[in-house]
């Protein structure tokens, strides 16, 4: 990353602004980049990511598909093979199960099963994640669904600054990119954008806070929530690490580690559910590689195994975590 | 706008050369022989698979003859060993794909009859009935963007795919765009062990693109000369701005679906009889001979020198290395191997 220096201009933007103006640069910048998904035209999508966009670089690389996920995928995978660089767009992360086979059967394979003859430069941009009353099916976590998938790359940033240099990677990047925007972040987090073109290594994540007393990694909204609850514990003479993973697939074991070693305890914190979770991987890689570096067992602090959080107020409560209850996770961790 | 045209006309050229008729033919001659090499060559324990297209030779090298070389894109299903053919596969990668040799297309790692060639203009697929539309009608978009008029794709499926979401969704959007693309139905009338009777509740899928506002039309998919001028009305329509054409063309599946298949559990032998009089492979010999463009002499000599390249590229292609394991990590990504591993 372009490391912000005096000489640095930076804007202050949230992460929705991160976004547009990075997908705005994108299509200034090179005419084969297009942009699909339903009602990112005329509408400027759902959230006005690209509000305008349409009519600046026309109809025809800002394209609002029919309602039909797989074949936005299908259509952007054609369009990669062919010379484009397609951003396509599904509405919300709970949509993109009709596309689940164009993902991973199709884009995921494409340079693998052509032995590089082909290739499949596309990135996928979903917003994801509860928090704001989305129910069943606008409030998911999806990235269990495809980090199983060797072919893929997944990013979910959680700070705006990642937002413009983890996106500008995943379009400059020649393989399929899922990018998972946390939609409650979108508007609730702002923060120092680099002026310019910047990326942010595919793979890396971020120590937020340094710490001695245990680990913390996470992605997306808790992140904030974490660093919220390590503040709370500093303030009570407990020094936590709070890693922000940043890139789920590839995941920067390296950082992991190192930090485990040195704190001896890890704690997991996501949204999606516990069950076959990101926070499983984790787990499995620090036992394999860092067991006897541990002073207590790995602590997963995920969503309930339900399907999925309620529209009523308490029912997404008792599935959403909070800073206070993240707290109380540490708490529990750094005594043992 | 739609044209049945089931029964085959007097003998037409369609403005073809007699080199190109008998290209046809070769085309023709070489899927069928290549495909029982296949079968052959399963049943002999040295290849664990083969897939049948035998009763599609009329419409692939029809269609084969329309693509413009170096110029179309195709975006193929798994049934095309003859519009590959056609289209200037060879038949030594025919066999080292059968063979899942190191050096095949894939690299040893694509079921045979999956094959994929920037040089000749064939995408790569999976065998995921009807995925492959979507890629299609994406990479019309795309010559549409970057301004490459007098381009255009040719994708081709079986009747069993337009059961998929996926075709309707890939039919429709390139109707809404008006794309350069030809949408080719190879109607077989059997998706595995499923007839077209269980399948749709009409059995014209050419009909159904009125729906769509396209045009399309239907022709004897054993006639290579009917296909060869309606896929080349299609593609043709297509390069010049005239948007998309779904042709249909009926044919028969011969053999069983592959060699893992048997093909008497579900159909009669009475059935698939009734059908070899209209075999697509010695009707067009017959018509070439009797219209005096190919003497009975240079048909036997033309099939002889057919068998002798695919005896040849067999042992050749049989000689060849397996790709090793370490093969089995290369191209997962562009770079470098995954940090988990």
């Amino acid at each position: 990353m372009a490391v912000s220096s005096p000489t640095q201009t930076t804007q202050i933007m949230n992460n929705v602004d991160a976004v547009r103006a990075t997908l705005y640069d994108a299509m200034k910048n090179d005419p084969r980049t297009v942009i699909l998904g339903e009602d990112v035209g005329a509408r400027g999508n759902v959230f006005l990511i690209t509000k305008d966009f349409a009519k600046e670089f026309g109809p025809q690389r800002v394209i609002d598909t029919p309602i039909a996920e797989a074949s936005i995928v299908g259509i952007a995978i054609g369009m990669a093979m062919e010379g484009l660089r397609p951003i396509a767009e599904i509405q919300f992360a709970d949509f993109i199960y009709p596309a689940f086979n164009q993902i991973v059967g199709e884009a995921a394979k494409t340079r693998y099963r052509s032995n590089g003859e082909y290739t499949c430069p596309l990135v996928i941009r979903t917003p994801y994640g509860g928090g704001v009353r989305g129910a069943l099916s606008h409030s998911v976590s999806i990235e269990a669904l495809f980090y199983h998938v060797p072919g893929l790359k997944i990013l979910a940033p959680a700070f705006p600054a990642d937002v413009k240099g983890l996106l500008n990677a995943a379009i400059d990047d020649p393989d399929p990119v899922l990018f998972l925007e946390h939609k409650k972040t979108y508007r609730l987090i702002k923060g120092e954008v680099p002026d310019g073109h910047y990326t942010i290594p595919i793979g890396k994540a971020n120590v937020l806070k340094e710490g001695t007393a245990l680990t913390v990694v996470s992605y997306g909204l808790y992140v904030h929530w974490a660093l919220e609850a390590a503040q709370q514990l500093a303030e009570e003479g407990i020094s936590i690490e709070v890693i922000d993973l940043r890139s789920i697939r590839p995941m920067d074991k390296t950082t992991i580690l190192q930090s485990v070693e040195k704190t001896r305890k890890l704690l997991i914190v996501h949204e999606d559910n516990k069950f076959g979770g990101i926070g499983a991987e984790i787990s499995a890689m620090v036992a394999e590689e860092a067991l006897f570096s541990l002073d207590a067992p790995i602590r997963r602090h995920c969503a309930p195994d339900v399907p999925a959080m309620g529209y009523a107020e308490p029912l997404e409560h008792e599935y959403m975590s909070s800073p206070a209850k993240i707290a109380d996770a540490m708490r529990e961790l750094a005594r043992f | 706008m739609a044209t049945t045209n089931r029964t085959s006309p007097p003998f037409e050229r369609a403005g073809l050369s007699d080199e190109q008729l008998v290209g046809m033919l070769r085309t023709m001659l070489l899927q069928r022989m290549l495909e029982n090499r296949g079968f052959q060559l399963n049943r002999q324990g040295k290849i664990p698979f083969a897939s049948a297209s035998e009763g599609h030779e009329g419409v692939q090298a029809g269609a084969a003859m329309a693509f413009a070389r170096g110029r179309d894109l195709l975006f193929p299903y798994y049934r095309d060993l003859g519009l590959a053919l056609g289209v200037g596969l060879t038949p030594y990668e025919v066999l080292l794909s059968l063979f899942a040799r190191a050096e095949d297309l894939s690299g040893g790692r694509q079921f045979p009859h999956h094959y994929a060639s920037r040089r000749l203009g064939i995408a790569t697929i999976s065998s995921i009935i009807a995925a492959q539309l979507s890629h299609a009608v994406g990479a019309a978009y795309a010559l549409r963007v970057r301004g490459e008029n007098g381009r255009a794709v040719l994708t081709t499926f079986g009747d069993g795919a337009t059961s998929e979401g996926e075709w309707h969704e890939s039919v429709n959007f390139a109707a809404v765009h008006k794309l350069p693309i030809v949408l080719l139905c190879e109607n077989n009338e059997w998706a595995i062990s499923t007839p077209l009777a269980k399948q749709m509740g009409q059995p014209d899928i050419w009909r159904r693109a009125a729906g769509y506002g396209l045009p399309s039309t239907c022709v004897d998919g054993m006639d290579p000369v009917a296909c060869y001028l309606a896929v080349s009305d299609a593609l043709d329509r297509a390069r010049t701005g005239g948007g998309p054409t779904l042709v249909e063309a009926k044919c028969y599946r011969f053999l069983a679906h592959t060699t893992d298949d048997d093909d008497r559990t579900y159909r009669s032998r009475e059935e698939v009889e009734a059908h070899r009089r209209d075999d697509p492979v010695p009707n067009f010999e017959r018509r070439l001979v009797e219209a005096g463009i190919l003497s009975p002499e240079g048909l036997e000599c033309l099939k002889a020198e057919l068998l002798a390249e695919i005896n040849e590229a067999t042992d050749r292609a049989e000689a060849m290395p397996y790709p090793g394991g370490e093969e089995l990590y290369r191209n997962v990504y562009a770079d470098s191997t995954d940090p988990w591993r």
